[in-house]
């Protein structure tokens, strides 16, 4: 049976639901045991599963992360949480210099089914250190798959798919979707999601609203900044296609082309700094197969290249949303 | 030596920054709720984002800093308003910074857990950890320049767990630098209480891995905090190496403003309470006959129409432009 759930209800079920299944999945990180997790994410684990496998740790990240490659490579199936993206700069060397590369430089005889997870988003005032997304900087990386939910019935999928996954999984779920009722979240990402465990594929994109005119490639929040531009744009008689990528790696370019191929046109929105990242990613895995094919010039919003700005003026003017997309769709299409 | 042979002037001074602190944080809390009821939204009002308030540890920042210049720097936490009350910053920028004006410290770019004062040699961070190396540069600046100030890295109990905070003693003992690394332990590293995370009672104890002094100091009694505080601060100035001080406090509200606290028995909110060091302190100086009530009723007033003027002052300034938020992220221009 389907109910709706928020998102950080969804990601707690999936968690618990894998716990049940297999024994080897545990989860560390930082108050997420009797705190629930800072976003909500662990909530009731602690209570279900003990204080054994539901581990709430020291503020030693490169400690913790780096125990789950340990763990991991003993056959367990580590599930571990630093609270905010931004504060992965700790423990980096563990997680791209191990975690990422362990299976490839031992020429396949280790596994890593860990399973990090994060917070990431801004929106809310909690500037440059508490609200960056970096997703880019992980997705650069080989070896780590890249996952970014949008909405509850994609999280617990995601997050099953991530446990069972024998490769390392960055699971990134946006603070301003969880449905937490403390931060603001848009009532869409709360859908129906069933009792019983199911999975979502890693390296399939989605599309979430279907047009002609355009496509516009996002992911996370923007998903729905997408969504309700559309709708506007739908009022000016144009139709956009909306694809939630879901997945930074593997990226499902298939779909991505397929979508601007019918389309011609491809507008990319990203949470997540512009230079060297996912938007110049997207674009590019376009133009290499179709840019011959497009009728306008390929057109991106993304962070700009600046820190997160703490004061609310200053940060609602660089972070990407429906009235910065509406704006570049229309000068696309005329 | 004993509160008798502190001047009176010192005293007083250590009592006015005290209360100062408590009044200003206590204030800023009632701001920080302002256009945040019924319904708890952190993006909302005129203070948005998190607020970590320091009531409960005022002794720390005050014990210590009394003995310091302003060319002495002190590196602070995601909660570091006493200590940048303590080192003089101008509490009307610091002020219209946390409400995100362009008349603050940092225009309205920083917000309330990075606070940059270089004319006070203040900042502070919303990262864990991040101060103790830091401090060990201005230790090595200090030597190379044949200045003798020095550095003070705060951190919480939570922060002597990173492995900043052992690779930072480790340095700054190996190259004898004035680096002062301050505990403030107050029990809890947001919900995880210290018993579960450090593996010793104290975290002075871990001074001898590296072979330099360490005390802990009990922070209910600012007197005790500024005697150990001096030894500290006189051998970092003598070039005799750094020294490390574990300051017991107690927090008397969340890690966060809106922080539930389920996880918090009652007992030790209590005993937070019973341990408040402004109320010890008071309370020592009328039994000592050192002040009067007069004196203190004085001087609280006087901080009083000090708070209130830095909040007219953040209300009454304007907010930066949008635009300004492309700017700065080099030195030198854009």
């Amino acid at each position: 049976m389907a109910r709706k759930l928020p998102m950080y209800k969804a990601i707690s079920e999936a968690i618990a639901q894998e716990m049940e299944r297999d024994e080897n999945v545990f989860v560390m990180g930082e108050d997420i045991g009797a705190y629930g997790g800072i976003f909500g994410a662990t909530s009731g684990l602690l209570e279900k599963f003990g204080l054994d496998r539901v581990r709430d740790t020291p503020i030693s990240e490169s400690a913790f992360i780096g125990a789950a490659l340990g763990a991991a490579s003993k056959g367990m199936r580590p599930i571990v949480e630093l609270m905010f993206v931004d504060f992965f700069g700790v423990a980096m060397d563990q997680i791209y210099n191990h975690i990422a590369k362990a299976h490839y430089m031992s020429g396949g005889q280790v596994k890593m089914p860990i399973v990090i997870t994060t917070a990431i988003g801004g929106g809310y005032s909690d500037a440059a250190q508490h609200s960056q997304c970096l997703y880019g900087l992980f997705a650069h990386v080989p070896g780590l798959k890249i996952v970014i939910p949008s909405n509850s019935y994609d999280a617990k999928g995601l997050m099953i798919s991530s446990i069972r996954d024998d490769n390392p999984v960055m699971y990134f779920f946006h603070k301003g979707l969880m449905g937490l009722g403390w931060m603001p979240s848009p009532e869409e990402a709360a859908v129906e999601v069933p009792e019983e465990p199911y999975t979502v594929p890693i390296g399939e994109a989605k599309v979430v609203r279907e047009g002609d005119d355009v496509t516009i490639a996002t992911v996370s929040r923007m998903v729905y900044e997408a969504l309700w531009a559309a709708e506007e744009l739908e009022k000016a008689g144009i139709n956009a296609e909306v694809l939630d990528l879901r997945t930074l790696v593997p990226l499902d370019r298939k779909t991505l082309i397929n979508s601007v191929k019918k389309t011609g046109r491809l507008l990319v929105v990203d949470e997540d700094y512009m230079s060297y990242g996912m938007s110049g990613e997207v674009i590019t895995s376009v133009v290499e197969k179709v840019g011959n094919e497009l009728k306008a010039l390929p057109r991106r919003i993304a962070y700009p290249d600046v820190p997160v700005p703490y004061s609310r003026v200053l940060e609602k003017f660089v972070l990407p949303d429906k009235e910065k997309i509406i704006a570049a769709v229309k000068e696309m299409v005329q | 030596m004993g509160v008798e042979e502190i001047p009176k002037e010192t005293l007083l001074e250590m009592y006015r920054t005290m209360h100062k602190i408590r009044t200003y944080e206590e204030t800023l809390a009632k701001w920080y709720y302002e256009g945040k009821s019924p319904r708890f939204d952190i993006s909302a009002g005129p203070i948005p984002g998190e607020l970590h308030l320091s009531s409960g540890q005022e002794s720390a920042a005050v014990g210590m800093c009394i003995h310091l210049k302003p060319e002495d720097a002190v590196i602070g936490t995601h909660r570091a308003h006493h200590f940048a009350i303590a080192k003089g910053v101008d509490l009307k920028k610091m002020t219209a910074e946390i409400f995100g004006k362009a008349t603050g410290l940092s225009g309205g770019k920083g917000g309330h857990m990075h606070l940059f004062d270089v004319s006070k040699n203040f900042s502070c961070s919303g990262i864990v950890g991040a101060s103790f190396p830091q401090a060990v540069g201005v230790g090595i600046a200090a030597k190379l320049k044949g200045e003798d100030y020095v550095a003070v890295a705060v951190g919480g109990d939570g922060a002597a767990n990173q492995g900043t905070f052992h690779e930072a003693l480790n340095l700054a003992a190996v190259w004898k630098l004035p680096v002062i690394f301050l505990i403030e332990d107050n029990g809890w590293a947001i919900s995880v209480p210290k018993e579960k995370s450090t593996a010793v009672a104290k975290n002075s104890e871990r001074a001898k891995a590296y072979g330099i002094p360490g005390v802990s100091v009990d922070g209910a009694d600012v007197i005790a905090v500024y005697e150990v505080a001096k030894e500290a601060v006189e051998r970092a100035r003598r070039g005799e190496g750094p020294s490390l001080i574990e300051v017991r406090t107690y927090r008397l509200r969340g890690h966060f403003e809106g922080d539930p606290q389920l996880y918090r028995p009652k007992e030790d909110l209590e005993l937070a309470k019973e341990k408040d060091p402004l109320r010890n302190f008071e309370k020592l100086l009328l039994e000592k006959g050192i002040a009067t009530e007069e004196e203190l009723s004085r001087i609280r007033e006087e901080n009083e129409k000090e708070v209130q003027e830095a909040i007219d002052f953040a209300l009454k300034s304007p907010y930066p432009e949008p635009e300004e938020a492309l700017k700065g992220v080099f030195a030198g221009g854009d």
